[in-house]
């Protein structure tokens, strides 16, 4: 395990890319196969069966820690992690360990059938064999969620650049299913001839949003508009008659949406398609909530087939007959694309028309209208560009519609957890209805650091009651509160909930009696709910 | 009455008619040390040891009507007995004893009871009614020895000074600064020092307190004279474009808050040193149980945690809204203290 902290640690110190991969390709000439496999594994958001409960593991360290249950919880809500909170929470090591990381892993995934005490003595032994750093990683290790700011690409980087292999190809190895517990890290990297693999997607071509004015993309008529659609972006894959479907997560769900097999019988050709996994009933896009519903279910039920049925609306085609067709341009896989989707034939498979226009004035307007069609706004594409792999500048971008905005008062301030520990950050902004404050959302992101220390100093001088972590405050600072979309709601005071909430500004110069009201509110929501 | 009151201005003595710590202006206040949320302008009279008097007055003003007293020099106040005795928390810090009728309560201001070759040793003070901080009042705050991180340091340094770079250490300028300047290893290099931190040093070598050699960091300069060496400056300074003068270097923190992971990314320095002019977990508790005192108010930090935790283990515990801070990285002055004692 030290290794592997060690390594951890080196990532978790450096801000700078370089250092990273430098302190991965080290880690990858130095490791067993077997950690190497696993560490791969880990950053690339696996990790072995979980074996113990959180539950389990939050009681055995406040009674290792000596202290009362709430004030666990309580720090584990300021801290923000779990696996951090254990590890600082529980005593010092009194032994050292030299076990791998991949003995660590073999020891947690044993512990599936065993009962409740062999459980709680092996991780407590495990505790107080591991220091601080070692801890932390053991415990996330169970728990999950190494973020440690290191992208699928760094990763690729230092592989390649300890393996003499070409990046691209490293990127669809490790891509789809694997199972760290059983492949070699020769059968996942270094063989040059991997088994035929149906269920390999492709990298998906990630746009950045439009952070220029529309008129420096020069000549519109070189330019492909589309809607962009508010589903999942996925990858249908059709290949030697068997039917995948891959999310952007690099996620197989193929089996969380049964009602999209039949079309591996509708095609004698190798294909893959780019596009939304979209609710869609009657012609028209349902709202992201009902798919919302099913995409968390392990087992879909004849209600969420029912309830929310989907489509594919397709965006491109990056394999034809076996062929791989990225490097043609767009209009070659559009039309190809065209072709393909009037030759299935289905109305489970729709086209994502262009949206047409001469001037971008004109497609300004189409633009505003993106609502009327339950669409986040316009995707742009340039007709001679490439399917790129990643986010990538240049040839496609994304123009979001604007979002919607309210000034709302802050009521209730919270301490902030994680980053923000030492913060209050996250805020309750009420509307006004007379001489009532209704609140109506919270939100959190959207302010520099440096406004948060100044509204974390006002806060403290400006509070009324305390709950808690969270302060009721003098209704006094207005902000503007951006949101993309408004639904009824009866779980609310207001009786509205906000799709993606967040601070736009902080209203310096607005006071207080010149908020949004709630009737301006339901406004908002007879427009656009 | 109550002995201590909590009022508006500050924490009251209403038979002495003297504040403790106020933070706004009053005729006689008592002050346990020289950071600015606790020592702040305005008030007619003040009185705070004599370590700390030096860098009171050169925050405040030289022309401030200041007085200085020893620790356990016994000043009475209308019946009320006051004395100052050590916090431990930088040079000078104290906590305000104030008796009155056989009744005895302790202000703590900020405080920490490991030593760290710079402050004034920590003294317990027996008493009834104990004032305390608790700015790290959480158990995940867990100090490692001062030597261990010493040690952190000296490695992070070495390794810059190896790689041709500058290691840049952000610290709070009244204290921390001077605690690192003593305790690191100077076979490594030359310490540099912003001036908000070398203007505390001059007054503190004044009264007579032994600092290791440091040099100020001056506009201009050559690149190649701080190669290798160590700049300590303040947190406010490393964020900014003052740090920009130095072409090559790594940046540290040094501060309590970097225990945790969370705050320590989102300073986004190259490493992070938890050293801390504060209590931690078990010196908190550790220092009210030595009180013997029944009740504990809390004045700042993770308040309404801290004070649950003294109740639910027998104390009669209550927070009290006051405006320190205590924190080590969110407020201290952007301006240099230089400036604000001439225009003060």
């Amino acid at each position: 395990m030290r290794g592997f902290a060690q390594l951890f640690k080196q990532l978790d110190q450096t801000t700078k890319t370089t250092a990273k991969i430098s302190a991965l390709v080290e880690y990858f000439s130095t490791a067993e196969d077997k950690d190497k496999v696993w560490a791969i594994a880990l950053f690339s958001h696996r990790r072995p069966k979980r074996t113990v409960t959180t539950t389990l593991l939050r009681e055995w360290s406040a009674e290792l820690g000596d202290l009362p249950l709430w004030l666990f919880e309580e720090s584990y809500h300021i801290v923000g992690d779990l696996a951090e909170t254990i590890a600082l929470i529980t005593p010092q090591a009194t032994k050292v360990s030299e076990k791998s990381l991949s003995e660590w892993i073999d020891i947690i995934m044993r512990l599936k059938d065993e009962d409740e005490a062999v459980k709680k003595s092996t991780i407590i032994e495990a505790w107080s064999s591991l220091n601080q750093d070692e801890r932390f990683l053991f415990n996330k290790l169970i728990t999950g969620g190494f973020r440690v700011g290191i992208s699928q690409k760094s990763i690729i980087k230092a592989l390649s650049k300890y393996s003499g292999i070409e990046e691209s190809k490293i990127t669809h190895r490790l891509m789809g299913t694997w199972d760290p517990t059983t492949i070699t890290f020769e059968e996942l990297v270094l063989a040059s001839n991997p088994t035929e693999d149906l269920s390999k997607p492709y990298p998906f071509y990630l746009a950045y949003a439009l952070d220029i004015d529309i008129d420096q993309l020069g000549d519109p008529e070189a330019w492909s508009a589309e809607r962009k659609w508010d589903g999942i972006r996925g990858q249908l894959i059709l290949r030697g008659g068997a039917y995948y479907l891959w999310s952007r997560g690099e996620e197989l769900v193929s089996e969380k949406f049964p009602e999209l097999a039949f079309l591996k019988d509708k095609i004698d050709k190798d294909i893959v398609i780019d596009g939304e996994i979209l609710p869609y009933r009657d012609g028209l896009p349902l709202n992201f909530n009902t798919l919302q519903t099913r995409i968390g279910r392990k087992n879909v039920t004849k209600k969420h087939l029912l309830d929310a049925p989907v489509i594919i609306m397709a965006y491109d085609l990056l394999e034809y007959d076996g062929e791989d067709i990225r490097e043609k341009p767009l209009r070659i896989r559009r039309s190809l694309l065209k072709e393909t989707v009037q030759n299935i034939d289905s109305d489970r498979l729709l086209l994502s028309e262009e949206v047409k226009f001469d001037s971008w004035d004109e497609l300004s307007i189409e633009r505003d209208r993106s609502r009327e069609f339950l669409s986040e706004g316009i995707m742009l594409k340039h007709k001679s560009s490439p399917y790129k792999s990643g986010r990538k500048k240049g040839d496609w971008w994304k123009w979001k519609v604007d979002p919607l905005t309210i000034d709302a008062v802050m009521i209730y301030a919270q301490r902030g957890h994680g980053r923000r520990a030492n913060l209050y950050s996250d805020f309750t902004f009420a509307v006004a209805d007379g001489d009532r404050l209704v609140p109506f959302t919270k939100a959190y992101s959207g302010l520099k650091d440096t406004e948060f220390k100044e509204i974390t100093q006002w806060v403290k001088k400006n509070t009324r009651e305390r709950f808690g972590p969270v302060s009721s405050v003098n209704p006094e600072l207005v902000f503007e509160i951006a949101f993309e979309g408004i639904a009824k709601s009866t779980r609310h005071k207001s009786g509205v909930a906000l799709r993606f909430p967040r601070i736009k500004r902080w209203r310096k110069d607005k006071p207080k009696e010149e908020i949004n009201t709630l009737e301006d509110l339901n406004n908002i929501l007879a427009n656009f709910g | 009455m109550q002995l201590i009151e909590f009022t508006e201005e500050g924490l009251y003595v209403p038979q002495a008619d003297v504040y403790i710590d106020p933070w706004k202006p009053v005729n006689k206040a008592f002050i346990t040390h020289g950071h600015s949320d606790h020592s702040r302008y305005g008030n007619k009279s003040y009185i705070c040891t004599h370590s700390a008097l030096p860098v009171i007055k050169h925050r405040l003003g030289s022309h401030i009507n200041a007085r200085g007293a020893d620790y356990g020099e016994e000043i009475s106040v209308n019946g009320v007995k006051f004395s100052f005795h050590p916090a431990g928390h930088i040079i000078g810090s104290a906590q305000i004893k104030v008796e009155y009728k056989g009744e005895i309560w302790v202000a703590s201001g900020d405080y920490k009871t490991t030593p760290d070759g710079v402050s004034e040793d920590f003294e317990s003070v027996k008493c009834h009614s104990f004032i305390t901080e608790s700015t790290f009042g959480l158990p995940v705050f867990k100090w490692k020895a001062q030597s261990e991180i010493m040690s952190e340091i000296n490695e992070w340094w070495k390794s810059n000074k190896e790689q041709g770079k500058v290691s840049v250490l952000a610290a709070y300028s009244l204290g921390k600064a001077q605690r690192i300047i003593n305790n690191v290893d100077h076979s490594i290099g030359k310490i540099f020092t912003h001036g908000a931190v070398e203007n505390v040093n001059e007054v503190i070598r004044r009264q007579g307190v032994h600092l290791h050699e440091t040099n100020r960091v001056i506009q201009g300069q050559k690149q190649s004279l701080y190669e290798g060496s160590l700049v300590i400056a303040p947190p406010s300074a490393v964020d900014s474009a003052w740090s920009k003068k130095f072409k090559d270097f790594s940046s540290g923190i040094a501060s309590g808050w970097m225990a945790m992971r969370g705050t320590r990314r989102r300073r986004s320095a190259d490493r992070g040193f938890i050293l801390s002019d504060h209590a931690d977990w078990d010196q908190l508790v550790n220092a009210i149980k030595a009180t013997e005192a029944e009740k504990i108010y809390v004045t700042h930090g993770y308040t309404d945690i801290f004070s649950k935790y003294l109740s639910s283990i027998g104390y009669y515990s209550a927070v009290v809204d006051t405006e320190y801070t205590g924190d080590e990285l969110n407020t201290e002055p952007i301006v240099e203290e230089a400036n604000r004692a001439t225009s003060a």
